[in-house]
C-alpha cells in the first residue's frame, strides 16, 4: 500500500484556535501563495538543500550529509538564526511524516480531540498525502468521529477539491483581499481560484468559516467591507467569519511598516457584518 | 513586652483583619501556647527542619481537619439539640443547611464541606418553578460568599444531570464569586454530555467548578460515599479527615547520595518519621480532645470511625530533577519520560508504604495518599506532584505527563491545567481536553482560563482584583486573599501564567 509522506513544519496536540473543539494540528511546509503580512513566513518556502544556513547553527543541530540538510532536534536550542537567514523562507527544521505516522500520533492522542486540522504553509499543495491522511482516518474505526478540517487559501483547482472534498469534514478559507490587484500585491497571486473555491465549498456544504485578515489602511476600509458583505450574500445562505487583525508578531519585511490592527476597528468591522446578517462573526481573543 | 504578648498585640491592632478574622489567629496563638502531643526526638527533629510537616494545624488538634457532614440526616430528622424540625418545603431545607454550617468546625473553623447539594435539595424541589429555583438558589449562594467567606467551602454537584445541578451552574457563573468552590462529580454512564458541557463552559468563564472523575473517586470509597472538599481533597462521607500531614520530598532527596540510597534509606525513614507524627496527632484528637462526644456524632451527622489520615507529599518536581541532577542526567521532571518515570516510581513506593502501616483511629486502618497543594509560604517548592509554575508544557502533554501518578492518591491530587483565553471562544476544546484527562485516569480536572479574574491560586479562588486592593492595604473581605497575597509574593504563583484566597494553607498569622 502507498504511504504517502508530507513535510511537516509542526504538529500540535493541543489547539483551541484551529476549528472546531481541541484539534490537532499538522503544520505543512511549503506555500504557493508569498503573503507579505504572513505570522509565520519560514513555513513558505521547501529547503532546497543549499546550506546556507549551516554557519549561523552554534550549537550545530544542521549538519550536511549527502548533499542534504540533516536537523537534530536534541541539539536545537530553537533560535530561529537558520530560518531567519534562509533565503527563500524555508526552515531545515521539518521532518518527514508518513500517513501511517500521522495516523498512529492521532491514534495516540484520540481521546482528547475533537478532529484535526491540517493547516501551512498551504495544506493542498501537498493533496496526495492530504487525501490519503483523511481517507485513513474515514476509515479507521477509532477515528472516524474526529473531524478533518483544513486551512487554506482556496488556491487549490477545482479537480484538486474534487478528489479531497469526499473525505473532508471541513475547510478554513483565508480571503486576503477582495479586489483583484490588492490581491495581487498581497499573496503574489489571483483572487479568483480562491473565490472559485469558496463557493465550491460552500455548494459542498464543506465552508466551515471563512478568514478576513483586517490591516488598517490595507483591507479594512468601508467599501472593502462592503465587498467582503457581497461576496459572502453570494454565497448563499449563513457562513460564519472569522476577522483576523493583523499583529507584527512573526512578520517579516515591509508589512512592519503596517500598524497593528487594534480591537476597536475590528468591533466595528464585526458589528457591520451582524447588521448585514451574513451569519456568526468571530473576532481575536487576543491582540498581542 | 514580651514576644508572646508583641505578636498578640500585633495581631489585635492589624487594621487589615476583621475582628473575626483577628479572633482566628489569637486562637492558633492560644494553641500553640501549649505543649504538642508528646513526640519523640528523631520526629521533633524532623518537623522542625521541615523535612515532615504538620500544616501548621495547631499544638493541640481538638477538631478534625476536615469534615464532611452527611447533611441528609439533619435533613431528613432535624436536630433535637439545635432544636431543628425536619425541613418540609425548599425555604426550610435551604435554611436548615444554613444554620447546619454554623456548627461544622474544621480547620478553619468554616465548613469545609457544604454536601451533594443537588441530591440533598432535589427531594424538596417537587412543585417549584425553574424561576424561583434560581432565586432561592441565588440568595444561597450569596449568603455563603458573604457569611462564611472562605474559599475553600467546597459544595458538590452530579454526577446526573438535574435541575439543582444546572441552576447551581447557571447562577456560579452570573456570580463570580470566590466562595463556595464547587464540584461537578462526572460518570459518563450518568452524566449528559450536555451538562459536562455547561460545566465546562463555566470553567471558560470564572475557572470554576472542578470536575471530578466519579468512577475513579467512588471505587476507591465505600457505599456510604465520598467529598470533595477544599482544594482536592475527596475524603468518606460521614466522616472527613482528623489530619493532614507531609514530606517534603526535596528535602528527602537533598539528604540522599543517589538514587538507590533515596529509596532504600532517605525515603522509607521519612515516611516512617511522617507516619509517627500522624499517629501522635491523632491520638490526640481521638483520646483527649472530647470531639467526637459533640452532637455531630450523636445524632450521626458524622461517624467517629469514617475519619482518614491525610498522608501528603509535596515538591515531586523538585525531587526528581534533583535524583536527575545527582545521577548525571539532564532531563527535566514533566518533559522527559525518564524523569517523569522516576516521579511514578517515587509515588508507587509512597503508596505501597502508606498501604502497608496500619494506623490506629483511622478510617479502614490505613492512611490515603495525598498530593498536596502547598502552603502559601512555601519557597522553591511545587505543589504536590504538579510540573513548576510557568514552565507547563501544552495541556494535553501536561495530562500525559501526570496521569500515571493519580492512581495513587486516593485522598486526592491537586494540579491546574493553566488554558491561555483563547479558549473561551472554544469551550468546547476544554469539554474535549476534560474528558481525554479522564481516559488517561486524571481523578480531578482543574483549570484556570488566563484573563478570567476569578483564578486558583494553590487550589483555592482568589481574585486577582482582591489582592491588588489587599496589597493596596484595604484588607479583604475574604480569608483566602491575604493567603494569595503571600502565596503570589512568596511562591511566584501568579507566574502560573493566567484571583478570594484561603485560610487553612496559612501558617498562622505572619508566618
Ligand atoms: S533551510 Fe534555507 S538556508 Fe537552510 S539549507 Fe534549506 S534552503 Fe538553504
Ligand atoms: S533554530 Fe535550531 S537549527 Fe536553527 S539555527 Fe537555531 S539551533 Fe540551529
Amino acid at each position: 500500500m502507498s504511504n504517502p509522506q508530507a513535510t511537516v513544519n509542526k504538529l500540535l496536540t493541543w489547539s483551541s484556535v484551529d476549528g472546531p473543539g481541541n484539534r490537532l494540528v499538522l503544520f505543512l511546509q511549503g506555500c504557493n501563495f508569498a503573503c507579505a503580512a504572513c505570522h509565520n513566513p519560514y513555513t513558505i518556502g521547501v529547503c532546497n538543500d543549499c546550506g546556507d544556513c549551516l554557519p549561523v547553527c552554534e550549537p550545530r543541530a544542521l549538519t550536511m550529509q549527502g548533499g542534504r540538510v540533516k536537523f537534530d532536534a536534541d541539539l536545537c536550542t530553537q533560535c530561529d538564526k537558520c530560518t531567519d537567514i534562509c533565503p527563500i523562507s524555508a526552515s531545515p527544521m521539518v521532518r518527514r511524516m508518513s500517513v501511517d505516522q500521522v495516523i498512529a500520533t492521532i491514534r495516540d492522542h484520540a481521546h482528547f480531540l475533537t478532529g484535526i486540522t491540517v493547516s501551512g504553509g498551504e495544506a493542498t499543495m501537498q493533496l496526495k498525502f492530504l487525501t490519503a491522511l483523511f481517507a485513513a482516518m474515514g476509515e479507521d474505526p477509532a477515528l472516524s468521529n474526529l473531524t478533518r478540517f483544513v486551512d487554506t487559501n482556496g488556491h487549490l483547482g477545482a479537480k484538486g477539491w474534487a478528489r479531497l472534498m469526499p473525505v473532508m469534514d471541513g475547510a478554513m478559507l483565508d480571503i486576503k483581499a477582495l479586489d483583484p490587484a490588492l490581491h495581487r500585491d498581497l499573496t503574489g497571486q489571483e483572487l479568483d481560484k480562491t473565490l472559485r473555491a469558496a463557493r465550491l465549498l460552500k455548494d459542498a456544504g464543506k465552508l466551515f468559516e471563512l478568514r478576513y485578515l483586517l490591516v488598517p489602511g490595507v483591507t479594512d476600509k468601508p467599501d472593502q467591507i462592503t465587498t467582503l458583505i457581497d461576496f459572502t450574500r453570494s454565497l448563499g445562505g449563513q457562513t460564519r467569519i472569522r476577522l483576523n487583525a493583523f499583529q507584527h508578531h512573526g512578520v517579516r519585511g515591509h508589512a512592519l511598516d503596517w500598524p497593528p490592527m487594534q480591537r476597536a476597528g475590528v468591533e466595528a468591522v464585526a458589528d457591520r457584518l451582524r447588521a448585514a446578517d451574513t451569519g456568526e462573526v468571530a473576532t481575536p481573543a487576543l491582540y498581542l | 513586652m514580651s514576644d508572646t504578648q508583641d505578636r498578640l498585640r500585633q495581631i489585635v491592632s492589624d487594621p487589615t483583619l476583621s475582628p473575626a478574622q483577628k479572633r482566628g489567629y489569637l486562637a492558633v496563638e492560644a494553641e500553640n501556647m501549649l505543649p504538642y502531643p508528646a513526640l519523640d526526638a528523631d520526629v521533633v527533629e524532623a518537623l522542625e527542619a521541615r523535612l515532615i510537616c504538620d500544616m501548621y494545624e495547631g499544638h493541640a488538634p481538638y477538631r478534625p481537619r476536615y469534615v464532611l457532614p452527611d447533611y441528609a440526616v439533619v435533613l431528613r430528622d432535624g436536630s433535637s439539640w439545635l432544636e431543628l424540625e425536619a425541613p418540609r418545603d425548599l425555604d426550610e431545607a435551604i435554611s436548615t443547611l444554613q444554620i447546619a454550617y454554623h456548627h461544622v468546625p474544621s480547620i478553619t473553623g468554616m465548613p469545609v464541606f457544604l454536601g451533594d447539594l443537588d441530591a440533598l435539595l432535589l427531594p424538596f424541589c417537587e412543585g417549584v418553578t425553574d424561576d424561583d429555583l434560581y432565586k432561592k438558589i441565588k440568595l444561597f449562594w450569596r449568603y455563603l460568599d458573604r457569611v462564611l467567606p472562605d474559599a475553600f467551602m467546597h459544595a458538590n454537584i452530579g454526577p446526573s444531570d438535574n435541575r439543582v445541578a444546572r441552576a447551581i451552574l447557571r447562577v456560579d457563573a452570573e456570580l463570580g464569586q470566590i466562595a463556595p468552590n464547587l464540584t461537578f462529580k462526572y460518570d459518563p454512564e450518568v452524566s449528559t454530555p450536555d451538562i459536562l458541557r455547561l460545566a465546562t463552559a463555566n470553567i471558560a468563564k470564572c475557572s470554576k467548578p472542578q470536575i471530578a472523575n466519579h468512577p475513579v473517586h467512588a471505587a476507591t470509597f465505600d457505599d456510604r460515599g465520598y467529598g470533595i472538599v477544599s482544594c482536592y481533597n475527596a475524603l468518606p462521607l460521614c466522616g472527613g479527615s482528623s489530619t493532614l500531614t507531609r514530606i517534603n520530598l526535596k528535602k528527602v532527596a537533598e539528604s540522599a547520595e543517589n538514587e538507590q540510597d533515596f529509596f532504600d534509606r532517605a525515603l522509607p525513614c521519612a515516611i516512617d518519621l511522617n507516619f509517627r507524627l500522624t499517629q501522635a496527632r491523632i491520638d490526640h484528637l481521638y483520646e483527649k480532645s472530647g470531639f467526637f462526644q459533640s452532637f455531630l456524632a450523636q445524632e450521626g451527622w458524622i461517624n467517629p470511625d469514617r475519619f482518614t489520615a491525610m498522608y501528603g507529599i509535596f515538591a515531586m518536581a523538585e525531587a526528581v530533577n534533583l535524583l536527575q541532577d545527582q545521577a548525571g542526567r539532564a532531563g527535566r521532571y514533566g518533559f522527559d519520560d525518564a524523569a517523569n518515570a522516576l516521579g511514578h516510581r517515587i509515588s508507587k513506593h509512597l503508596a505501597d508504604a502508606v498501604a502497608a502501616r496500619p494506623m490506629r483511629h483511622v478510617w479502614q486502618g490505613r492512611a490515603m495518599l495525598h498530593s498536596q497543594a502547598g502552603l502559601s509560604n512555601d519557597v522553591d517548592a511545587t505543589p504536590g506532584v504538579r510540573i513548576p509554575y510557568g514552565t507547563e508544557p501544552d495541556p494535553v502533554s501536561h495530562v500525559r505527563a501526570l496521569a500515571p501518578h493519580h492512581a495513587f492518591y486516593g485522598s486526592g491530587i491537586s494540579e491546574i491545567l493553566t488554558i491561555d483565553e483563547t479558549v473561551k471562544q472554544n469551550p468546547e476544546a476544554l469539554f474535549q481536553l476534560c474528558k481525554g484527562a479522564f481516559a488517561e485516569g486524571f481523578r480531578e480536572f482543574t483549570a484556570n482560563v488566563a484573563s478570567n479574574d476569578l483564578v486558583r491560586v494553590t487550589g483555592y479562588m482568589v481574585r486577582l482584583s482582591d489582592i491588588e486592593k489587599f496589597r493596596a492595604c484595604e484588607g479583604s473581605r475574604i480569608n483566602t486573599t491575604a493567603l494569595g497575597a503571600e502565596a503570589a509574593e512568596v511562591t511566584g504563583i501568579l507566574d502560573r501564567k493566567p484571583r478570594v484566597v484561603a485560610h487553612e494553607q496559612s501558617a498562622g498569622y505572619g508566618q
